[in-house]
């Protein structure tokens, strides 16, 4: 049977569970910390290797990938940083959430900052990190002070500030407030926030965080999930995390559901081991529909990945255990809930953020609320987003407004295509995504309101000229 | 014109400041200690906070206008920001913005802020507040509600009314 | 390039543009000079083609926003396990066209000003792939931009006219309604933006932040409302502001001064230089119907690199002014050259050595300075200039406010301290021995050679072009020509010659003054005939040390001129 496997939320929700320091020592907080600060440089086949080098193989080795929305190697990103710059390494924890559909970090935040806390020095101590940032979502008040006081506690205790632990490593952490713009959650953009200038996500090449980050030196930047997991992963080791989830999409994830389900919330489940139907239908998770609603479609991974229709099917390759390829049929709702599955059926978990849409939805109105977002939280810096998230989300108005096109689908596709693939950042182009999905999958709705608009139109045109 | 912070904002700000290696990152942190202050940004604010950072006053202008909750104008004694993407919308984010608009004698669906004639109340709609599984949701300042029924709009509402 | 320079072998790499094997330099400079790995979009460049873009510009740094640049490319694939490369199997390395890594039949491009070149990499400079992004760039930017191209100033010369007749769509699918925005906005008191016009490439903020060094414009709110601003109220007024309506690659800096005045196209251009400092910013004067309408900085990475000060660039109203000296003057009133050029020598012929002195200006051409130098060691005259000094700045402006003070020195006019046998002139004048004094282009009674020491001399000869109260007292007054009027060279402060050309006709009887001057050195002092100023020019760099050691020649000068050491 599908079920909840909790890890980074273990405790959050446990009755007497509280934020703070005491709270967190008492269930066994900072221990990983400490275990981690006692391990000395050992050698291995004639070569020595250092405490950070242990961490940073054993994240790599957990198969840990970005919670945030790449899903990238947590350990290859940390590979690729540049450690012979002479420049100082910072680390950045990514608490801008704000892909919509998705409420995670939120949790984390509020219920058990430490984890992140101990998560980060873990994460820092394996970079040579001494000085970190979170940058946290303006609309996130409370979570800022919540921070901000863990930091403190964390300071009071020795486990932040100088000589950590006994050790001579010097850490320290602030918390930095955005306030109010989606594109402070595209590392690049954030990294030019938290220089204080507009945050203009950076052009890459060259300006790849590993090596040209914050103030053009090497920097990390992971989501709080992620960071969170790294401290899971030194606490139980690599091996025993990885055993946890899938092949190449271990350990645990936490999944926002949302939208026409019974009982939306956040579910953290094994990678892969729930499907998208039992996240939506499952006693354990969205427990189904409203009464005699039927799906009508889901949008697996945040507002920016792509949207799946009801009754979908998709034949997929993938490698079994012996390397043989082997083809597969899936339907949506065996779809098991991972990274690479969802990327083979052509969309992605992105933020693991399922939003479900029932029948009562018109899939119009749902698309040109999406589109609103994404003109109004584009950065304007380059001309595809710039010009083509406002000139979608005006099509979408009118459309809603009663003008439709028959053509109006074409037309939003023609938009959307030039959009894709051309622009700065992801970010930029994740409007085109929402709008292709919806138009190929749904392109019925969009032609048949264009036929009733203008069927309408040209009757009262009619009228209007016999009169 | 001269403006002056009060001794205790700068003593903070000060604070922020050493937070960072570069001045000019503390921008944001700065701007948000100088709205809670003030209310909103003033040009005059603007100018202090560009003469704090040693930059350019444009540097600053470029930021307050960017960032949707840093505010030119005095926004209203409460801001109310209701969630409208999806997820909010789907539970009911169009109807809560109305009853709120209604109560308060504002226009519904009118887009950007709007601030009721006493001064007490500004209501916008705001992008995703990043708790779709509790919508609508919605932000007093900086308290945060959830599952809001027209009712529960009002005794919120009523709180801060006083 | 001197023919004993030792040759630097250049590092290649060989890549392919659209099908032809190129090989181009491994290094470019980029905006500061510095050798940097070649771009994509500089490649091409080598190769011939050219990339459309808006926000790059070779002289400012890189931002990557406009997308115009994208190119599809081809990559050469990466080494196995077993160390080679994949192959084709005609043995040439195989060449992945890059795509959409989620979708992986549409084809992906990328931006050429950013993207280094790797050897064996394919650009497809022209494909229909390239073409389709280029368009659908273009299509993005012309939905909010206005149609009133036949009121708009940079008609002929907007960048996105150009390439909307090489990549445009003949219709907008556009169905909406555009975004509008501030118009006819005083940023500053030479300059009106447009922010409807704009294609938001930022080239005006980085050019004044990062080259004139004055962070003074930004971008107002976000999305499709961003707007170029300055601070509320805080004008853009640093000396360098209308070089961003030069790099605006569409209308929407217009200056204040051209602003209405003349389509682009109906200009004639013409290569000169500008006079307001010892800098010798190189410059095109536009102008039409014997009009100038405008300077524009000219490219020349030894003197102005693409910019001009605006002080330099407005400094050009005075040649088109009505009271402009166009009639020659003898002693009995309106005269014609020839009876004046007669009397001249004549007068000039019978002087006795040491009653002659010379004021020349150092706004005068190297050419004239010679042939005034030379007339004056035929009586062993004094000679000297007349001093300009104001203050520097850290780009383009120089201290010397003269436009060829060097060319003063070197042609034997004027010494290290200008000016300063001024006094002794003036001595001269008073106690009677100069009895004869030639002024060229000053007016010398600011300069301590009063209206009253004037009335001293015998014979007072005034070439200008503007009346002041030397020209009023002059016995022989010779109209002359502004810069634009005529051809020569200057001498920058730090030594560079550079030529200057006719762009128009001087009023009335006003002739080049190096015409006149080698018509009364040939009488007086005896001097090879010369029709042309070549010949001039290249007579005086076999007299003149600094120009015969620098081995000039009128033809090698070019466009830009050519050094010589001080």
């Amino acid at each position: 049977m599908p079920k909840e496997h909790r890890l980074v939320l273990k405790h959050a929700d446990e009755a007497g569970y509280t934020n703070d320091i005491k709270c967190y020592l008492k269930y066994g907080g900072y221990k990983t910390l400490k275990k981690v600060f006692r391990l000395k440089p050992k050698k291995a086949g004639g070569v020595v290797v250092t405490p950070q080098e242990t961490i940073r193989s054993e994240v790599l080795a957990s198969g840990l990938r970005g919670r945030g929305g790449a899903g990238f190697s947590c350990g290859l990103k940390w590979n690729f940083v540049n450690r012979k710059s002479g420049k100082p390494i910072y680390l950045i924890c990514n608490a801008d959430e704000s892909e919509p559909g998705t409420f995670k970090d939120r949790q984390i935040i509020h219920k058990d900052p430490h984890q992140l806390i101990e998560g980060m020095i873990l994460s820092c101590y394996a970079n040579d990190v001494k000085l970190a940032y979170i940058y946290i979502r303006g609309e996130f008040p409370e979570g800022a002070r919540i921070l901000n006081r863990a930091i403190d506690e964390a300071k009071g205790k020795g486990f932040l500030g100088r000589g950590i632990c006994g050790t001579r490593y010097d850490l320290e952490i602030h918390v930095h407030r955005g306030a109010g713009a989606y594109i402070c959650g595209e590392e690049t953009g954030l990294i030019e926030s938290l220089e204080g200038k507009r945050p203009y996500p950076r052009i890459k090449p060259p300006y790849f965080p590993a090596a040209l980050g914050l103030y053009m030196c090497p920097t990390i930047v992971n989501n709080v999930e992620t960071l969170c997991n790294v401290r899971n992963v030194m606490e139980i080791g690599a091996d025993a995390y990885a055993a946890l989830g899938t092949a190449g999409n271990t350990g645990t994830r936490i999944v926002s559901l949302s939208g026409n389900v019974k009982r939306p919330g956040y579910y953290e489940i094994e990678v892969g081991k729930a499907t998208l139907g039992e996240l939506i239908f499952h006693k354990n998770f969205g427990q189904g529909l409203r009464d005699g609603r039927k799906l009508r479609a889901i949008i697996p991974g945040g507002s920016s990945s792509k949207v799946f229709r009801a009754g979908e099917k998709f034949d997929i390759k993938s490698k079994d255990k012996w390397g043989e390829v082997v083809e597969q049929k899936l339907d949506l709702l065996d779809i098991p809930y991972d990274f690479d599955t969802l990327m083979k059926c052509g969309s992605m978990s992105g933020s693991s953020a399922i939003i479900v849409l029932d029948d009562s939805v018109d899939i119009v109105e749902s698309l040109g609320n999406l589109s609103d977002f994404y003109a109004h939280e584009s950065c304007g810096q380059c001309t595809p987003c710039r010009e083509g998230s406002l000139w979608m989300a005006k099509a979408l108005k009118r459309m809603r407004s009663g003008q439709a096109r028959k053509g109006d689908a074409d037309y939003l596709e023609h938009i959307a295509h030039n959009i894709q693939g051309r622009t700065i950042c992801a970010f930029g182009e994740a409007c085109a995504w929402p709008v292709l999905s919806f138009v190929d999958k749904f392109r019925d709705d969009f032609e048949k309101r264009g036929a009733e608009d203008e069927a309408r139109l040209a009757k009262r045109d009619g009228e209007a000229t016999t009169k | 014109m001269s403006f002056g912070v009060p001794k205790k904002l700068e003593r903070e700000i000060n604070r922020l400041v050493k937070n960072y290696p570069e001045k000019r990152s503390a921008a944001l942190m700065v701007l948000h200690a100088l709205q809670e202050e003030f209310g909103h940004i003033s040009l005059e604010a603007e100018q202090w906070a560009a003469a704090r950072l040693n930059l350019q006053p444009i540097n600053i202008h470029e930021l307050v206008t960017f960032y949707p909750m840093l505010r030119e104008h005095d926004p209203g004694k409460t801001v109310v920001r209701v969630c409208r993407t999806l997820s909010c919308a789907l539970a009911g984010s169009a109807r809560l913005h109305r009853h709120i608009c209604q109560r308060l004698g504002l226009e519904a669906d009118a887009p950007g802020l709007q601030r009721t004639k006493d001064g007490r109340f500004g209501v916008e709609y705001a992008e995703c507040l990043a708790s779709c599984g509790t919508g609508p949701v919605m932000m007093c300042n900086d308290d945060f509600y959830e599952n809001i029924s027209n009712d529960g709009a009002d005794e919120i509402l009523e709180k801060y009314d006083e | 390039m001197g023919a004993n320079q030792a040759e630097t072998p250049v590092k290649t790499v060989t890549v392919k543009v659209d099908g032809c094997t190129v090989e181009v330099p491994r290094t470019t400079p980029n905006w500061l000079g510095k050798q940097e790995p070649t771009t994509v979009l500089q490649a091409c460049k080598h190769a011939g083609i050219e990339i459309p873009h808006y926000c790059y510009h070779p002289k400012l740094p890189v931002a990557g926003n406009c997308r115009m640049c994208l190119v599809h490319v081809g990559m050469p694939g990466r080494p196995g396990p077993d160390g080679k490369s994949p192959m084709n199997e005609d043995g040439s390395p195989k060449i992945f066209p890059m795509q959409l890594p989620y979708e992986p039949q549409t084809p992906r491009g990328v931006i050429g000003c950013a993207t280094d070149i790797i050897p064996g990499m394919e650009i497809y400079a022209s494909s229909p792939e390239t073409r389709a992004m280029r368009e659908a760039v273009l299509e993005s930017l012309l939905i909010n931009h206005p149609l009133d191209c036949p009121i708009c100033d940079q008609a002929g010369e907007c960048k996105l006219q150009e390439y909307s007749v090489d990549h445009g769509l003949a219709e907008s699918r556009f169905a909406e309604v555009k975004v509008h925005k501030p118009k006819a906005v005083d940023l500053g008191p030479r300059i009106t933006l447009d922010a409807e016009r704009c294609v938001l490439c930022t080239r005006c903020i980085r050019f004044t932040a990062d080259v004139a060094s004055d962070d003074a414009l930004g971008i107002v709110n976000r999305g499709n409302y961003s707007a170029i601003a300055t601070y509320p109220g805080k004008a853009f007024d640093n000396n360098y502001t209308l070089n961003t309506v030069d790099i605006c690659p569409v209308g929407a800096l217009t200056s204040d001064d051209f602003r209405f005045q003349m389509r682009v196209w109906f200009l004639k251009e013409t290569k000169s230089l500008c006079t307001g400092c010892g800098t010798g910013c190189n410059t095109v004067i536009g102008s039409r119907e014997n009009r100038m309408y405008r300077y524009e900085p000219r490219q020349n990475d030894a003197v102005n690199s693409c910019w001009m000060c605006d002080a330099g660039r407005l400094d050009y109203k005075w040649i088109g002014r009505d009271d402009r000296l166009a009639k020659v003057r003898g002693p009995k009133g309106d005269t014609a050259w020839p009876s004046v050029l007669k009397a001249i020598s004549n007068h000039l012929t019978k002087a006795g050595v040491g009653s002659v002195a010379i004021v020349a200006s150092a706004r005068q051409s190297n050419e004239e300075l010679y042939l005034l130098n030379k007339l004056a060691k035929h009586f062993k005259a004094p000679t000297d200039s007349v001093p300009r000094d104001g203050e520097a700045d850290q780009l383009l402006v120089a201290r010397d406010r003269n436009p060829n003070i060097t060319g003063a020195r070197l042609t034997g006019i004027t010494t290290k301290r200008v000016g300063s046998k001024l006094a002794a002139i003036a001595k001269g004048i008073a106690s009677g021995k100069i009895k004869t004094l030639i002024v060229y282009g000053e007016d010398v009674t600011q300069h301590g050679i009063g209206v009253k020491l004037l009335g001293k001399l015998k014979t007072l000869i005034v070439s200008d072009i503007l009346p002041s109260a030397t020209t009023k007292n002059a016995n022989y007054l010779l109209p002359g020509c502004a810069h634009a009027e005529k051809r020569g060279t200057f001498t920058n402060v730090k030594g560079r010659v550079q030529k200057f050309s006719k762009a128009l006709e001087p009023p009335g009887d006003a002739i080049a003054e190096w015409e006149v001057l080698h018509e009364l050195v040939h009488n007086v002092a005896g001097l090879d005939e010369f029709d042309s100023i070549e010949g001039l020019f290249n007579q005086m760099a076999f007299e003149v040390k600094a120009f015969k050691g620098a081995g000039l020649k009128w033809d090698s000068l070019g466009d830009k001129g050519a050094d010589v050491k001080l």
